[in-house]
């Protein structure tokens, strides 16, 4: 598997670190209850197709960064710097 | 034997090597097969499961039969295929799977047992007494099964692994592949062109063919001289592709000395790749299909394309009176080329009717069958079914041709399922199937040469395309375009077990009694019947498999399907995969500057996370490690001892919003620290569990310097990068790793402040530097940071220099330590000093505590948010019931304590329903004069001066051992003040 | 007064010579992380103090002894002369001068020795001389650079006889090959 980071360009899987869904961009407020913060912290879909997902480059340049791939095809469809994902979800 | 004038072997090079123990003569460019089948040498190995007498089936990597080991002692290899080495002076090969030898095999005994050990047998045996399984059934399986043996001694052979990058992989180098080769690379794209054989060709080195007016192998030489001459051809003979995976990369393995005796220092035996390509070619060519039918296993039956190739390729005739026996136009090629080279031909049992074969000056019989086989060691003669009856034909050779499978399977690897084509009755890639990859020639199931360059071509162009290139116009080589014109046989009916899977002894009866027994679905007759499963994972049985088991159950093969191919394509050794990883090569090593000093002073390292750390300091009249220890923790106590803790991460965080960050990040408050302070905090997981801990000083208004414990400092490193970027891309924050750059040294003791005042070029006092002060001093004419912190609980500093200095640094605090009746001290005697403290580290903080359960909950402030605040308000992680952190000594008979033990109350039951409790941390210690011990206990606070019992069930140890508070010296905190 | 000896990273350890291929340790002066926190300024100031300019991602430049490497995510590393005094008003900066190991390896067989080492791309035809990327030798945090004459490779300071045995091993690989 690679992954073409928008910095370093198409690099080896090895190189990268999983986190996980990329709902952890999205942290809730301090208040917002025990629903959302068990949703943000645990409820995961597994979907057959699309999944938004947090690498960071490690390895490489040490982006963190937002990946969309396919987990039925493996195909990955985007990969884009999550400080840019952030920024435009303020 | 070997006939003049005939193949690509350098008669001017004689080579001789042993076959268990004896001598046999050769050339350059004969494998062990073809050598052995010059010599008339049949029998090469024995059966997986009968022990039946084996000789080769094929002359590839397909091979099922011919399994032998090559090397001796801890250099020796199992289960190599003699169709694939090749010889060299000296090489010696051994049979296997025979004992006591290959000739004269006991355990052939299992063929006679034949009628008890059909499909299902595992299954159907060894189902009970429980108890034989250990002592009856596994042993005698474990003597029985397996093929070749390891040597049992660590692989005295090197291996690598490496990474290549192309535009343009082409995997197989037969006509399709060269050409597709020669198309791309003369059109400027770097390609890779890799061959499983040592020769590049493919069949044009194995059929007696004309390419452009030469003989084939002449043709391919040419185009293999031209790639060679091209900057962006990388050519990779004896390279076999075995896998693909996502994203355009590909697995080889290359052979790189498994053909020399002589290998040079460093050289490796096989490297293992990783080819990064843009688009791929697979022109991997076609596998022969044998025909079923009784005792079709004997030695001198085998394919017809690997009699031509042996005949052609290597000049070996495979036989003095050979039969030939086909459903399709290759049979009649076969005893064409044996007849033109002067070999005699039985007949040609061909089993369509009404074919024709014009000028054959040997028996050619129409509509018929061969259907049983004499002949133990070496097949005598075969038995001919027409429509008149049966008779016997001599021959010690049978060429036989079941049509050909495309070789597909790496079109599979990524899920892909091939499709049936019924005009070739066999199954071709279903296009698409990977990404970028193109499929040419004979694996797409176009069998003459013409056809496989003109495909060849046109894979080329396909992939230059997406690529961006243009191929320059070429003419398309004169060829072969010969018919194939099969007509489907699979299995000729009749008693005796036909052999489906050579490997692993799956006959066609085993296959009707899957389905009988109602293993219809193709993943199931495979796994009760074991076929597809050996080493060749079924590639000279699985279609004709289908076709029986789809006979069996009433359906077509197309509807049977098939089952999955999955890397690698052939055997790939662990060592290869784990090239380098062996002993000093498993993983970096991180050395600190005070390294040579530890091991001139004698001190065993122990490993922390990647670092290595000297664990105590021997001194000569000491008899154990407890004694140094106790020592080393003496200096600390009493005088002052010297640690290297440069291995503790060191972050170095500046930007305006450096406070917010750590205000976050931490459970506790930074932003009120001041300039020139230091502070302890605790970090926590969003979960709210507790990830690390350690100290953060403050250096400057926006410039901070946090440190974390030796093994968590990655996982704290990226934690803060993902806060900065994922959580607050608009901070002005930049974090540094200087772990590196600084060697810092723990001076700990009532005499620290004395030693350090006798190097510092400004003293300091404890008005000028109290209890977690930081700042900049001078040493040595060397800019140091000066921090008085102390994880030991005495009066201490940590002192840091940039590491091109900790060496001499480090000498020259244990020298001073010495001079005040201290020294240096290891992480035994560190682990006792903060234990007498009950300072935490990661075996208490494992990833299952809360602050709550080490007793810091008022370290989460009130006033702010941080990582994991709203988390560790859940109510199971402030419930009482939880363990809680307390100290523990032994107060009965039995002194020793144990980390990993359970508590439970005095006279409770020692079962795991009852458990209170467990201990993190143990040691003794020299101040309190007994063991002391961490642990986590429920209700633990409450439970001060409870007697409770500690016992640990793996090692055998009870003892009976006192709650109390887990700070065991100077509880008020007044030593590091002082 | 007491004097602390200064030690290099590689100490004895290079250089090292196998088949036609050296390595050898490379001195290049300060090392100056720098955490970009306004480029456009920070580009400025160094043009100005060092004569180079902060290079694009993969890039390095060089003016004189002054050279700028980039570095990462929002970082570069100035290497050679002491930091001006404005650049902190536009970056971190943070001296990692004793943070890292430098070895320069040269000769022929030098890129095949690094695709045993590293799972990059550093065919000629697209790393050319001053690019620079970063990534693993092995398991070790590298960055690697083309120069006029080899490639010049950082890692970690303690890791520094870990990369010579690395590097031992591949090069007797690739020089047993030629
Ligand atoms: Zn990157």
């Amino acid at each position: 598997m690679r992954i073409e980071c928008p910095i370093c360009g198409s690099r080896d899987r090895r190189e990268f670190y999983y986190r996980g869904d990329a709902i952890a961009l999205a942290r809730p407020a301090p208040d917002a209850g025990d629903d959302v913060w068990d949703a943000y912290l645990h409820l995961r879909d597994n979907p057959a197709g699309e999944t938004r997902d947090l690498w960071q480059h490690e390895g490489g340049c040490g982006a963190w960064l937002v990946v969309t791939r396919d987990t039925v095809t493996h195909a990955v469809h985007a990969v884009e710097l999550a400080s840019d994902v952030k920024r435009a979800m303020a | 034997m070997r006939i003049a004038g005939r193949g690509l072997v350098n008669r001017d090079k004689p080579v001789s090597f042993t076959f268990d123990g004896r001598r046999y003569d050769g050339f350059a460019g004969d494998t062990v097969a073809s050598a052995m089948l010059a010599n008339g040498q049949r029998l090469m190995g024995r059966s997986f499961k009968y022990h039946r007498p084996r000789g080769v089936l094929s002359a590839g990597s397909e091979e099922p039969n011919a399994l032998v080991t090559t090397g001796v002692g801890p250099a020796s290899e199992p289960n190599v295929r003699a169709t694939m080495q090749e010889i060299y002076e000296g090489l010696a090969v051994r049979s296997q799977n025979a004992w006591p030898s290959l000739d004269l095999d006991l355990m052939a005994v299992n063929d006679l047992a034949s009628p008890f050990l059909g499909a299902g047998f595992y299954y159907k045996t060894f189902m009970w007494p429980r108890k034989f399984w250990k002592h009856v059934y596994e042993p005698v399986i474990r003597r029985a099964a397996g093929l070749g043996r390891l040597s049992g001694g660590p692989n005295a052979d090197a291996y690598e692994k490496a990474y290549a990058f192309c535009d343009l992989l082409v995997i197989g180098a037969g006509p399709a592949g060269l050409m597709a080769a020669l198309v791309a690379a003369r059109a400027g794209a770097d390609v890779i062109l890799a061959g499983e054989d040592a020769l590049m060709g493919g069949r044009l080195n194995a059929e007696n063919e004309h390419v452009d007016g030469q003989p084939g192998h002449a043709w391919a030489a040419g185009v293999v001289a031209e790639l060679a001459t091209m900057d962006n051809v990388r050519l990779m003979p004896r390279t076999t592709v075995t896998g693909v995976y996502d994203g355009g990369m590909f697995s080889a393995l290359e052979r790189v000395n498994q053909h020399r005796a002589r290998r040079g220092e460093g050289a490796p035996l096989e490297c293992f790749w990783r080819i990064a390509a843009k688009q791929s070619i697979l022109a991997a060519g076609a596998l022969e299909r044998p025909v079923a039918f009784a005792n079709n296993d004997r030695p001198g039956i085998m394919t017809a394309g690997a009699v031509r190739a042996y005949l052609t390729r290597w000049g070996v005739a495979p036989g003095k009176q050979v039969a030939v026996f086909g459903n399709n136009d290759d049979a009649h090629r076969t005893a064409r080329d044996l007849a033109a080279a002067g070999v005699h031909v039985a007949a040609v049992i061909d089993s369509r009717e009404g074919v024709s074969m014009e000028g054959a000056d040997f028996p050619v019989l129409r509509g018929a069958v061969v259907c049983n086989a004499s002949g133990r060691k070496e097949l005598e003669s075969v038995t001919i079914r027409t429509a008149g009856g049966e008779h016997k034909i001599q021959a010690d050779c049978l060429a036989m041709s079941g049509g050909w499978n495309p070789s597909l399977h790496l079109t599979c690897h990524l899920g892909g399922r091939p499709t049936w084509e019924p005009d070739i009755h066999a199954f071709v890639p279903t296009p698409g199937a990977v990404p970028g990859m193109h499929v040419a020639g004979a694996c797409n199931g176009t069998f003459s040469t013409h056809g496989c360059l003109a495909a060849g071509v046109a894979a080329a162009e396909n992939a230059l395309e997406a690529l961006g290139r243009k191929p320059e116009p070429m003419d398309l080589p004169q060829a072969d375009d010969a018919p194939y014109n099969l007509k489907p046989l699979w299995s000729v009916p009749g008693k005796g077990r036909a052999w489906l899977d050579f490997q692993n002894d799956v006959c066609v009866k085993d296959v009707q009694q899957a389905a009988a027994e109602n293993f219809r679905s193709a993943e199931h007759m495979k796994r009760y019947t074991t076929q597809g499963m050996a080493p060749d994972q079924g590639k000279n049985s699985n279609v004709a498999a289908l076709a029986v088991l789809a006979d069996a159950t009433g359906r077509g093969i197309a509807e049977t399907g098939t089952t999955t191919f999955r890397p690698p394509y052939t055997p790939v050794a662990i060592a290869a995969m784990g090239a380098g990883g062996q002993g000093k090569g498993f993983a970096p090593e991180r050395l600190t500057t005070s390294h040579a000093a530890s091991l001139a002073m004698g001190a065993p390292m122990v490993e922390a996370g990647l670092w290595y750390r000297p664990s105590y300091f021997p001194r000569g009249q000491e008899r154990n490690w407890r004694q140094s220890c106790d020592r080393e923790v003496g200096f600390v106590r009493k005088t002052v001892g010297v640690c290297d803790v440069s291995t503790l991460g060191k972050i170095d965080i500046q930007g305006p919003d450096s406070a917010k960050l750590l205000d976050l990040v931490y459970t506790n408050k930074f932003s009120t620290l001041k300039v020139g302070k230091v502070r302890y905090g605790l970090m926590l997981r969003e979960d709210g569990f507790v990830m690390d801990d350690g100290t953060c000083a403050r250096l400057g208004e926006t410039h901070y310097l946090m440190t974390t414990t030796t093994g968590a400092a990655g996982e704290v490193m990226r934690h803060l990068e993902f806060v900065t970027q994922c959580l607050h891309p608009e901070w002005q924050v930049h974090l540094t790793s200087v772990t590196e750059q600084w060697a810092q040294f723990a001076v700990a003791g009532p005499k620290s402040r004395e030693l350090l005042n006798g190097l510092l070029e400004q003293p300091i006092d404890n008005d000028s530097f109290p209890f977690m002060a930081c700042g900049s001093e001078r040493l040595g004419g060397v800019a140091a940071r000066l921090f008085r912190i102390s994880f030991s609980g005495e009066h201490a500093y940590e002192i840091t220099v940039p590491a091109r200095y900790g060496a001499a640094l480090f000498d020259l605090l244990v020298a001073r330590a010495e001079a005040l009746e201290g020294g240096a001290y290891g992480m035994e005697a560190l682990n006792v000093l903060r234990l007498e403290k009950g300072h935490i580290t990661h075996a208490e903080i494992d990833g299952r505590a809360t602050a709550g359960d080490i007793g810091m909950e008022r370290m989460v402030s009130d006033a702010k948010d941080c990582i994991g605040k709203t988390m560790s308000e859940r109510p199971g992680l402030r419930d009482p019931e939880r363990g809680q952190l307390v100290g523990l000594r032994p107060v009965g008979a039995v002194k020793q304590l144990t980390a990993g033990a359970f508590l439970f109350e005095a006279g409770a039951e020692a079962r795991r329903e009852n458990a209170q409790g467990y201990t993190t941390s143990v040691g003794f210690s020299p101040d309190i004069g007994t063991f002391i011990g961490l642990a986590f206990v429920m209700r633990g606070r409450q439970r001060h001066g409870e007697v409770m019992r500690m016992v640990d069930h793996l090692r055998e140890i009870e003892a009976e051992v006192e709650i109390c508070a887990p700070v065991f010296v100077d509880p008020e905190g007044g030593r590091a003040r002082g | 007064m007491v004097e602390l000896k200064a030690q290099t990273p590689f100490g004895e350890l290079l250089p090292l010579h196998i088949g036609d291929m050296t390595v050898a340790a490379r001195d290049l002066g300060q090392l100056t992380v720098l955490g970009v926190f306004d480029r456009a300024g920070l580009s400025k100031a160094l043009e100005a103090a060092h004569g180079v300019a902060l290079p694009e991602p993969l890039q390095s430049t060089a003016e004189g002894d002054a050279q700028c490497l980039w570095f990462g995510r929002e970082e570069a590393l100035l290497v050679g002369p002491t930091p001006d005094e404005a650049l902190a008003k536009h970056a971190a900066l943070v001296d990692v001068s004793d943070g890292w190991a430098v070895a320069e390896l040269q000769g022929p067989g030098a890129e095949d020795v690094l695709a045993r080492l590293a799972p990059v791309d550093l065919r000629d035809s697209v790393f050319e001389p001053g690019d620079i990327l970063r990534s693993q030798l092995r398991d070790m945090p590298a960055s690697i650079t083309r120069t006029e004459t080899g490639f010049l490779l950082l890692v970690y300071r303690s890791m520094a006889a870990t990369l010579v045995q690395e590097l031992r091993r591949a090069m007797e690989a690739v020089a047993s090959r030629r």
